[in-house]
């Protein structure tokens, strides 16, 4: 192996790289926050006693679950705004692309928080005389939450590993402007093994504050 | 709305997306199969005595799970042939890419199922004087198997989806096809929609497996 | 015919079934209860006796029949089916908080105290203030042995002390009717003795209470009224003598032969 690594292309371009690692991060905090709203929307559409918000609710999810999110990201931002005769940023359509599928995920995580309360539970506030909006305010959100907290940390985790995706929009994430970078530098070994390496430093630090706010927030036990 | 959908051309286009479809299977079940097989590998390596074993395993572990998977392939086709001096064809390194991302996410799987077979199993074996790789062989690894379907058939899941990520590398594979068609017949929502559905047509039997699988063995428990 | 000695019934039920998909749990029961009535409610295992006190807080629904609360009808019963009756949640949230329930598994809200625990009706349902609430959750705490225990959680107390606990939530609702669901089956043995002295002590106060129990020989001595329930009927109705000692039924016979290791 005679090869000869050279970081230092790469590292003259840091601020390009560091554009990308915010946007990264943008684009992850924002998908979070709509994927959030949306899993909230369908776990109760899901949990509802009415099947006809339950079964569209549950297609919605299913489907997302069970499609490839390239698929998702190239149909936002391609193919819906043929239909709708719009135009979308890439920014956008990732961002709706990522909190739809991020959703559908976080839907299943708060539902199966709420499920795994036992029915002993909804019992003994019924028992006091609590509405089902007490009951649910009181006892079994606060518990579910704490229940929610590691599976809703391992879907960001991949909602952040999936924002990568919205290179191939060509929006100015880490991984696009790695592209970038290679098509100036023609260092690609350097490139790229450069930036997995940034992205297992965000990721890990990202694992490590979870952690933390997870120790915290499951204290009482 | 009054968009029309162009169903002719899903019917013409159909045979094309096929083709893809059959891509997507040669990479799809045998980067799985290698993956898993090699994660009982690197599983044992992380549980063995040797401490270098268990740091390199772990590693490379976290290396494959802390990154996007798109990155990894990315990495494999253009920067990894520069370290080995060989150019990797499209599918081959999206293959290898694929196959090591499963190894690494197949190895926890093997080491949480081997570690919760209880202390008693192995005590019980030994007492009968097996040696350990015997233990490992007759006793562990059939129930670990057993216990681990519904993680091993997730994993096939989430290969299937990834596999779609080798169309960033021009793999012809279905999602590739699909991308190539809307673009050359300029009707991205009927190919997309349709490559969506092939893809959920694919993917939704082993979601619903692994929750069958699940269901009857909490039955069990 | 009214009876003059008898006060009139807080509660009362008729024609109470409940069906479980093709299972008939409950068969058509009439049955009241007054004031400072103690009732007793023995049988067999799928016998029913639980779903009949399950179904007196709508805990389980009934699926046909009335309950009336001081004589007014719960529920309302849809234009010309009489059987359909519908239960808004407001009506079915005071009935609760006038009917108390404690439960075979406690059921307390393991994220929170103790005291917490005892104060949550009372903030939550009767919208007290926290002073007040806490006042009135230590003073039900101290009548059943925890008032030291104020801000433990539950998940560190013994099974015995639990079901204490939950024995003072529902007291702290002052409720008219106390119902008891096997309060001592899921305790060990050593733990019984606890809560049962607990009981006995409410049944000296002349609380109005329903306990579905197993423990025969404490059934004798609580009650003022035996049901023995099999197949979702009243197979004997009567006093502890009548009933647990000279039971006119043979089927009540049999099932009690197999508890005549205890002796009343």
């Amino acid at each position: 192996m005679s090869y000869q690594w050279d970081f230092s292309p790469v590292l003259t371009r840091w601020p390009l790289l560091l554009d990308g690692l915010l946007n990264t991060v943008k684009i992850a905090a924002i998908a979070i926050v709509f994927g959030v709203l949306v899993g909230l929307v369908l776990a109760l559409l899901r949990l509802s006693p009415r099947r006809s918000l339950r079964l569209p609710a549950a297609v919605f999810v299913e489907f997302y679950r069970n499609t490839p999110p390239i698929v998702h990201f190239f149909w936002f931002f391609y193919a819906l705004p043929v239909v709708l005769n719009i135009s979308l940023d890439p920014l956008v359509a990732a961002v709706l692309a990522l909190s739809t599928q991020s959703g559908a995920f976080y839907a299943e995580v708060f539902r199966g928080g709420i499920r795994s309360i036992e029915r002993g539970q909804w019992e003994g506030a019924k028992a006091l005389g609590m509405t089902h909006t007490q009951l649910m305010r009181r006892i079994v959100v606060p518990q579910a939450a704490t229940r929610m907290v590691a599976p809703f940390v391992e879907r960001s985790f991949e909602l952040i590993k999936t924002t990568a995706l919205a290179s191939t929009l060509a929006y100015g994430e880490l991984l696009y402007q790695a592209m970038m970078v290679n098509s100036e530098t023609f260092r690609p070994l350097e490139v790229y093994t450069a930036v997995a390496l940034l992205y297992l430093v965000l990721l890990v630090s990202c694992s490590a504050l979870a952690r933390v706010a997870e120790a915290r927030l499951t204290a009482y036990r | 709305m009054d968009y029309a959908f162009d169903f002719a051309l899903v019917v013409e286009t159909f045979p094309i997306l096929m083709r893809g479809f059959v891509v997507t299977l040669e990479l799809w079940l045998p980067s799985l199969a290698i993956g898993l097989a090699a994660g009982l590998v690197l599983a044992l390596a992380r549980l063995s005595r040797s401490r270098l074993m268990r740091g390199g395993s772990l590693v490379y572990i976290e290396l494959f799970r802390d990154t996007p998977v798109l990155i990894q392939l990315i990495w494999f086709y253009y920067a990894f042939p520069i370290l080995i001096g060989v150019q990797l064809s499209p599918f081959t390194a999206a293959l290898l890419a694929l196959a090591l991302n499963t190894s690494a996410y197949g190895a926890e799987i093997f080491r949480g199922g081997i570690q919760s077979i209880a202390r008693g199993q192995w005590e019980g074996a030994k007492a009968l004087g097996m040696r350990h790789a015997d233990v490992l062989r007759r006793i562990v690894l059939p129930q670990v198997f057993k216990l681990m379907l519904p993680a091993f058939t997730n994993r096939a899941v989430e290969v299937a989806k990834m596999s779609s990520l080798a169309s960033v590398l021009s793999v012809h594979e279905l999602m590739y096809q699909g991308r190539l068609l809307s673009s050359t017949y300029y009707r991205p929502f009927e190919i997309l929609t349709t490559v969506a559905v092939v893809y959920f047509v694919l993917i939704y039997p082993a979601t619903f497996l692994s929750m069958t699988l699940e269901r009857r063995m909490a039955g069990k428990g | 015919m009214p009876d003059p000695i008898m006060p009139a019934p807080i509660l009362q039920v008729s024609g109470l079934h409940k069906w479980f998909g093709t299972l008939h749990v409950l068969q058509g029961i009439d049955f009241s209860v007054a004031a400072g009535e103690r009732v007793a409610i023995i049988g067999g295992s799928g016998s029913g006796k639980s779903t009949f006190l399950r179904c007196l807080n709508f805990m389980e629904m009934p699926t046909s029949g009335r309950i009336a609360l001081d004589g007014t009808p719960l529920g309302r019963a849809s234009a010309g089916k009489p059987d359909e009756v519908r239960y808004p949640e407001s009506e079915l949230c005071r009935v609760r908080e006038r009917v108390g329930m404690v439960f075979q598994q406690f059921n307390l809200f393991p994220h929170m105290t103790v005291l917490e625990n005892a104060m949550e009706g009372l903030v939550t349902v009767k919208r007290m203030k926290k002073a007040e609430a806490r006042e009135r959750a230590l003073r039900e705490l101290d009548k059943v042995g925890l008032g030291g225990k104020t801000d433990v959680y539950p998940g560190r107390l013994s099974g015995g002390q639990q079901q204490r606990v939950a024995i003072a939530r529902a007291l702290a609702m002052e409720p008219e009717i106390l119902l008891f669901d096997e309060p001592t089956s899921s305790l060990d043995p050593e733990l019984v003795g606890e809560v049962l002295r607990v009981i006995r002590q409410l049944a000296e106060e002349g609380r109005t209470m329903l306990l579905v129990t197993h423990e025969l020989g404490f059934a004798y001595h609580f009650a003022t009224k035996v049901i023995f329930l099999a197949d979702g009927v009243f197979h004997e109705v009567g006093t502890p003598d009548e009933v647990l000692k000279h039971p006119r039924q043979e089927r009540t016979r049999a099932f009690l032969e197999r508890f005549t290791e205890f002796s009343f």
